[in-house]
């Protein structure tokens, strides 16, 4: 009697093979889909197919549609991939948020107090520079913190995205247009100083190979540089690391800078290609939507290519079924969280194997 | 690898047979006919059914104000029988362009969208779609811009703000005579959101109400610095409550203010519609801008090829200017009488809002104010407004510029 073993028995997989862990993940989409079509059918009494036929429509269905998922799919995967060498390193930097943020306002106060008093070629130079090193300076500070007396870097980009958020706020109301509006509207409009060139007429083709050019840079970085070679092992184990001679320190803080920098960059396209303005929600969570598709990609960058477009694939087609059938905009928002509830949990089935107890056991 | 396949495999038919069964429904075909009858139902007023119209919204009907525009849209549309969409929790940035192109390829002829904030890339859009209508509520540009498919509107809520502060101040007499507490003590306090030229004539046009009937009324402002910031609107009333304000009334757009009011048990007067099932034992009346008259105008003129005014103010008589029913346990006696009277003289003209004899500024009469109607980054004033005895309010364009710091108005803070 006491010797049975429990009903059910969990025990860790041995590394899966590439090809049946990402069956389990195929699976586990395809029954999140199934899932969420039924519930739809509850709900609206809508078919499945049109269902998922409308999704595809939000995305894909008209030429603008897809470049603006083309543009979405690459603002994601440029945060994404500023945040994987820092992931390598299991260092958890949760302030894309504000790094975005304090990128962008760079770009902006260099649009608003210097445009039209240089040459535009010599703006967007300046524009680059001061909002990539803005985001490194927002990277740095708390690396600097970890690594010299090994604070929580969690928690300290986390406050940062506060006061990258308030210093944005409080930028808007110095300059606000009309006063008291609490906007600033499109910066430039009329001269378009400072705005980042268009490529013939795509509007967003531009941030689209930029991010595309980062992430294949990225990953040559982290897969065959020195650089990238260091901060694996030091994720790997710190003490290691340290043993054959890597400045520990040193790896820290280099790699935040170059994190910073990419999310520096990302405020300068949301604010110099893309909206030409600035908002204290110009980021929109992509700093911590960005963690997730980190993850999902298993910090690979080129991967992160297919995980983000997967996020917003399913941010628009969801919200496209709210705004087909005359549901409020949370329907599109619980049909995601389903989906990504079933991702994530099918890495629990690659990582552990379940056990039923056998009869006569 | 041939289990994950066979998995695969099954999982696919299983979606298969789903969609095989749905196709199968009847429900298509019998839809046929009553497509038809709709459409010959529809017939008489075949312009009307070439109409589509798209509505963007900055937050959804979590917000008093956007359900104030989702509540237009769906009357305006359901009424004169025209197809719509919505598109809820659009910011104010790129996505705003993005969801108007959308429309515009979606087959809309007019777009409009709700927000201060829309209104840059909403003209962008208009700029690239010259054959569509693209309607922006509470904007201040298309009078400047000069682009013939590009339209503002606003409604001249300043009334509607009057007429509650009228309720407001027959309130604080009540609370007086019944020795409640002393004239002096007649003290408002009101939630606003940014120190905004429309928030600024909305609590100026209330406070004028209520000093109208309640000359010895005062009145203290707080800012929250958002729109919609449901913490702070309730910290800010509760503010100034504990501050010895007896009123509450607020310009913000969520439920803070009113129920900050109802835990404490103080008399509010909300804005963009009732809050009476929230609050019934505080709630006194509110003022709100309904929008299914212009949405129904605009409709019209589409349909029937006619150009929209480049800036709309609609009024009392048009019916953009409302008041919700008075919530008589909580209201003065005679409050809907004192209501009635003056709106009956502000449409007659014999009584303006800002009259100048009923305002003064550091201790000086008003005689003369440049007002900046014409949006520029350095607020430069450019139009006197201030003519035949009183302010004229949303006469040069339908978006509020009374921005004048009144005597009897105290500002506790003005970071916003």
């Amino acid at each position: 009697m006491h010797n049975k073993t429990p009903l059910i028995r969990l025990s860790k997989r041995k590394a899966l093979p590439t090809s049946k862990a990402w069956g389990i993940r195929l699976l586990a989409i395809l029954l999140s889909l199934v899932f969420c079509a039924v519930l739809t059918m509850l709900v609206t009494d809508l078919n499945p197919v049109k269902v998922f036929a409308t999704m595809f429509q939000g995305a894909f269905g008209t030429v603008r549609k897809t470049w603006t998922t083309g543009q979405e799919i690459a603002m994601l995967l440029l945060v994404s991939v500023a945040l994987a060498p820092a992931f390598m390193m299991h260092f958890w930097n949760l302030g894309g948020e504000g790094q975005i943020l304090i990128g962008g306002l760079a770009t902006a106060a260099c649009m608003i107090l210097l445009g039209g008093k240089i040459p535009n070629g010599i703006l967007i130079l300046v524009m680059t520079v001061s909002a990539m090193a803005a985001g490194a300076i927002w990277a740095f500070i708390p690396a600097f913190f970890k690594a010299k007396w090994n604070t929580n870097e969690t928690l300290f980009t986390l406050m940062m995205n506060y006061v990258a958020t308030q210093l944005v706020a409080y930028y808007v109301i110095i300059w606000e247009v009309p006063k008291g509006s609490g906007k600033i509207g499109i910066i430039n409009q009329s001269t378009e100083a400072g705005w980042l060139p268009q490529i013939g007429s795509y509007k967003y083709l531009l941030n689209i190979l930029i991010a595309l050019a980062v992430t294949v840079l990225m990953f040559i970085y982290m897969r065959y540089s020195k650089h990238g070679y260091e901060l694996t092992v030091v994720g790997e184990s710190e003490r290691t690391a340290r043993y054959v001679g890597i400045k520990v320190e040193k790896v820290i803080v280099r790699t935040l800078i170059l994190s910073g920098a990419v999310c520096g960059l990302t405020g300068l396209l949301l604010v110099g290609s893309t909206n030409h303005t600035i908002t204290t929600t110009i980021a929109d969570n992509r700093g911590f939507t960005a963690v997730m598709v980190a993850w999902l990609a298993k910090f690979n960058p080129i991967s992160m290519i297919l995980s983000s477009a997967l996020l917003i694939f399913l941010k628009r087609g969801a919200s496209e079924i709210s705004t087909m059938y005359h549901l409020n905009q949370s329907f599109g928002d619980i049909l995601t969280g389903i989906i990504l509830f079933f991702i994530i949990g099918s890495e629990f089935f690659i990582q552990y194997q379940i056990h039923f107890r056998k009869k006569g056991q | 690898m041939k289990k994950v396949l066979s998995i695969l495999l099954a999982s696919v038919l299983c979606i298969g047979t789903l969609a095989a069964c749905s196709t199968a429904a009847p429900a298509p075909a019998a839809a046929e006919p009553a497509q038809e009858a709709a459409e010959e139902a529809a017939a008489p007023a075949a312009d009307l059914s070439s109409v589509k119209i798209g509505f963007i919204c900055l937050h959804d009907e979590n917000s008093t104000y956007d359900l104030n525009f989702i509540n237009g849209a769906k009357e305006a549309c359901e009424e004169l029988g025209v197809e719509y969409m919505i598109r809820t929790n659009v910011p104010e940035g790129q996505e705003c362009y993005d969801a108007a192109c959308e429309m515009a390829d979606a087959g809309c002829n007019i777009v409009f969208a709700d927000s201060f904030g829309h209104e840059d890339f909403m003209i962008q859009a208009a700029k690239e779609f010259p054959e569509v209508q693209f309607c922006h509520a509470t904007g201040t540009k298309a009078h400047t811009e000069g682009i013939a498919n590009y339209h503002n509107a606003f409604a001249t809520i300043y009334e509607g703000r009057y007429l509650a502060g009228i309720a407001a101040g027959m309130k604080l007499n009540e609370m007086i005579e019944s020795g409640k507490i002393t004239a002096e003590e007649a003290k408002i306090g009101y939630v606003g959101a940014f120190t905004y030229a429309e928030v600024i004539s909305g609590y100026t046009s209330f406070f004028l109400g209520a000093r109208s009937v309640c000359p010895s009324a005062t009145m203290e402002v707080t800012f929250t610095g958002s729109w919609y910031d449901e913490i702070a609107e309730k910290e800010g009333a509760t503010n100034l409550i504990n501050d010895g304000c007896v009123l509450i009334s607020q310009h913000a757009d969520s439920m803070g203010a009113p129920t900050a009011c109802e835990t404490a048990g103080v008399p509010d007067v909300s804005y963009n519609g009732s809050t009476i099932a929230a609050c019934p034992n505080t709630f006194i009346v509110s003022s709100r801008i309904d929008w299914a008259p212009y949405y129904k105008y605009i409709i019209n003129c589409v349909a029937a090829g006619e150009a929209i005014d480049t800036d709309w103010c609609g009024d009392i008589s048009t019916g953009s200017v409302v008041l919700t029913d008075v919530n008589e346990a909580v209201a003065a006696e005679g409050t809907v009488a004192a209501i009635e009277e003056a709106k009956a003289a502000l449409e007659a003209g014999t009584v303006h809002v800002f009259d100048a004899a009923a305002i003064t500024v550091g201790g000086e009469p008003l005689t003369t104010y440049m007002a900046d109607v014409d949006t520029d980054p350095e607020y430069t004033p450019d139009t006197e407004v201030v003519a035949d005895g009183y302010f004229h309010e949303s006469e040069y364009r339908s978006a509020p510029y009374f921005d004048l710091q009144i005597d009897g108005i105290t500002l506790l803070d003005t970071a916003f």
